[in-house]
């Protein structure tokens, strides 16, 4: 198996910034940002609205240009050329098909603006046309379609020129539930077939774990983390990734020593218990350290328990269970228990229960 | 249903009987013209029978048919140098973000509609007869201009309504699939405003051709439009070949602005 090495590159925004209006109401949309993405990867830009993912994106596309900064595709600086120079297509989020033209000649459209001969663009057109299972489809008016399958006209489209990169804005926003996970699977499958560089815009965690190779968390125009879903989960390194993706325990807590990325802290009610440490990070007094809600367990008060409190509700959620537990120092902790049918049986609300959390969950954040 | 039924106007007390009082005053005088122009007598009161006497006199009549043919020649050229001008004050004022002075560009680009038009008319009058004295040019440019200039604001809003119905995005979509700034308004924009186009040009069209005031200043002698025509018979004899005349520029009239309607609503 061949792979990639780790410095080949297929965009690297550099100390990009980009400032909207002037004076007085100037607004730094980006402030130095700072990301490579590698070729052939399922790349993701996660954060709320307004963070700056959709605007990094356009800086991508050329739809907007960069107050500073370079933007480089495989190597070359392309920040000043305009769109239809860059060999880069975009999903956008409200499809923008052209509604006076068939769907056969939606996906053309990029091929014919390149001039290439018309037995390729016929190829080619047959070719995505099959990909997306739409062949049934190809002389209708985008108009009369569903979202679902105007969503892989638009995909269609996208890739139809065989772009280096294809840049995803929130396509699945639109789609219902079911869809929307079905469109998920299809993507990766797009991605893995057609062996182009994807970057997905999303403000959807769950969406961004399932499907990317690598996140970038965006919180007010910087870049806070980037890793791969599992480093972005488990190990969040800032207050607002831990918070913004999936649910989570704040604690917080005293170092006690430290040694080669692990620091010893004592957990409040006095409890010992063992940290990761942010790279870049030497921790001394208070901290906050996080726990997911499925890194620990209920246990009785006691032997083995790191805290102790009150259960004070039972939520009940179909695939799993909400433990609401109010611990003696008057903080909440949650716990989460996959639901099975030979489960133990669970203790009532209001009893008195110890939590024990899993070696190596506890996660130290920066600030 | 019952609320729905309160705010229907139609259920006000006496709404029918004011709404059919209006319609009847409307177009009672314009029956009346229809009818007598099919009258066998030469009198436009009294009716004498059904004929289409006058009908066979108007297109016989020289000096009608060559206002009509001048009246048509000015239209046309007018309707299309106003629908050029306007599709371009359209898209320059609505493919910008807005800014501060957008709003005085649109009532400059509509003041046409609200500078009466005898104002315009003696302007006219007085800076194309300097014109005409520093280069002795008497043809039907100067109609063709005038018309030209008052029938923008007519093509620019239809036109204006169809590029702000049209998504932004599309434009930008074509960029990203490497279109240039022509092509993408080529093939993507032009495209979907033609039908705000043709309506503008047929709006432009009907409102040239029936134009009298501006018309009756600027035209030279021997530049008669059938309006001014049909005015100057009027202050003569008045026969039922006006109305034959009439009734034919009401049907072409009535045709085109239907035709507008067909066109502006096609693919919304």
């Amino acid at each position: 198996m061949t792979h990639h090495s780790q410095d080949q590159f297929a965009i690297e925004v550099c100390n990009v910034g980009m400032v909207f209006g002037s004076g007085a109401h100037a607004f730094k949309a980006l402030d130095d940002v700072d990301v490579a993405i590698r070729e052939n990867e399922f790349f993701t830009l996660l954060g709320p609205s307004g963070c700056g993912k959709t605007t990094l994106l356009r800086l991508i596309a050329g739809f907007s240009y960069p107050t500073e900064g370079e933007i480089r595709l495989h190597g070359r600086d392309i920040a000043a050329l305009p769109p239809h120079k860059r060999p880069v297509n975009t999903v956008f989020q409200n499809y923008a098909l052209f509604p006076h033209m068939t769907v056969s000649e939606n996906i053309a459209f990029g091929l014919v603006m390149l001039g290439r001969p018309r037995a390729e663009i016929r190829d080619s057109v047959d070719r995505m046309l099959k990909l997306v299972q739409l062949e049934a489809l190809k002389d209708r008016r985008t108009g009369q379609l569903s979202g679902g399958q105007q969503q892989r006209v638009a995909l269609a489209r996208a890739l139809a020129p065989q772009p280096k990169v294809l840049l995803l804005d929130e396509p699945l926003s639109a789609l219902d539930f079911k869809l929307r996970k079905e469109m998920q699977i299809e993507l990766k499958r797009l991605q893995h077939e057609t062996g182009i560089t994807f970057i997905f815009v999303t403000h959807d965690q769950e969406e961004a774990l399932t499907m990317a190779d690598r996140i970038a968390v965006m919180s007010s125009g910087h870049i806070l983390q980037i890793g791969s879903p599992r480093d972005i989960y488990d190990r969040p390194a800032e207050r607002f990734v831990a918070d913004f993706i999936g649910e989570t325990n704040f604690m917080t807590a005293d170092v006690l020593s430290c040694a080669d990325g692990t620091a010893q802290v004592a957990l409040p009610g006095g409890a010992r218990f063992a940290a990761r440490v942010p790279d870049g990070v030497r921790p001394s007094g208070q901290v906050s350290i996080v726990v997911r809600p499925e890194h620990a367990e209920l246990v009785d008060p006691g032997a083995g328990a790191h805290l102790t409190g009150r259960l004070a509700h039972v939520v009940y959620f179909g695939t799993d269970t909400h433990y609401h537990v109010l611990l003696d120092t008057g903080q909440r902790f949650i716990l989460r228990r996959q639901n099975s049918r030979n489960a133990g049986a669970e203790p009532p609300e209001g009893a008195v229960v110890g939590i024990r959390i899993d070696n190596g969950a506890a996660q130290m954040l920066k600030d | 249903m019952a609320s729905r039924r309160a705010f229907d106007i139609r259920h006000q007390t006496g709404f029918p009987v004011v709404a059919l009082t209006c319609f009847f005053l409307l177009y009672l005088p314009i029956a009346a013209l229809v009818v007598y122009a099919f009258n066998a007598g030469a009198s436009v009161a009294v009716w004498q029978g059904f004929s289409l006497r006058w009908f066979v006199t108007a297109w016989n009549n020289e000096q009608v048919l060559d206002a009509a043919w001048r009246s048509f020649r000015i239209a046309v050229c007018a309707a299309f140098i106003a629908t050029a001008a306007a599709t371009m004050a359209a898209l320059a004022t609505t493919r910008t973000r807005p800014y501060r002075g957008l709003n005085a560009k649109y009532a400059f680009i509509n003041m046409p509609l609200m500078v009466p038009e005898i104002v315009v008319s003696v302007a006219l009058l007085i800076f194309f007869s300097r014109i005409k004295l520093a280069t002795g040019y008497t043809g039907l440019g100067y109609l063709v201009a005038a018309h030209a200039a008052f029938c923008i604001p007519f093509a620019y809003l239809p036109i204006r309504a169809r590029l702000e119905m049209t998504d932004l995005s599309l434009e930008t979509a074509a960029a990203d699939l490497y279109a240039t700034k022509w092509q993408a308004f080529r093939w993507v924009t032009l495209p979907l405003l033609w039908p705000g186009i043709l309506a503008g040009l047929m709006l432009a069209f009907v409102i040239s051709l029936d134009d009298v005031v501006i018309t009756e200043f600027v035209k030279s002698a021997g530049q008669e439009t059938l309006p001014t025509y049909m005015l100057g018979q009027l202050r003569r004899a008045v026969t039922p070949e006006m109305n034959a005349i009439s009734t034919v520029f009401l049907l072409i009239s009535v045709g085109i602005v239907t035709l507008f309607f067909i066109v502006s609503r096609k693919r919304t």
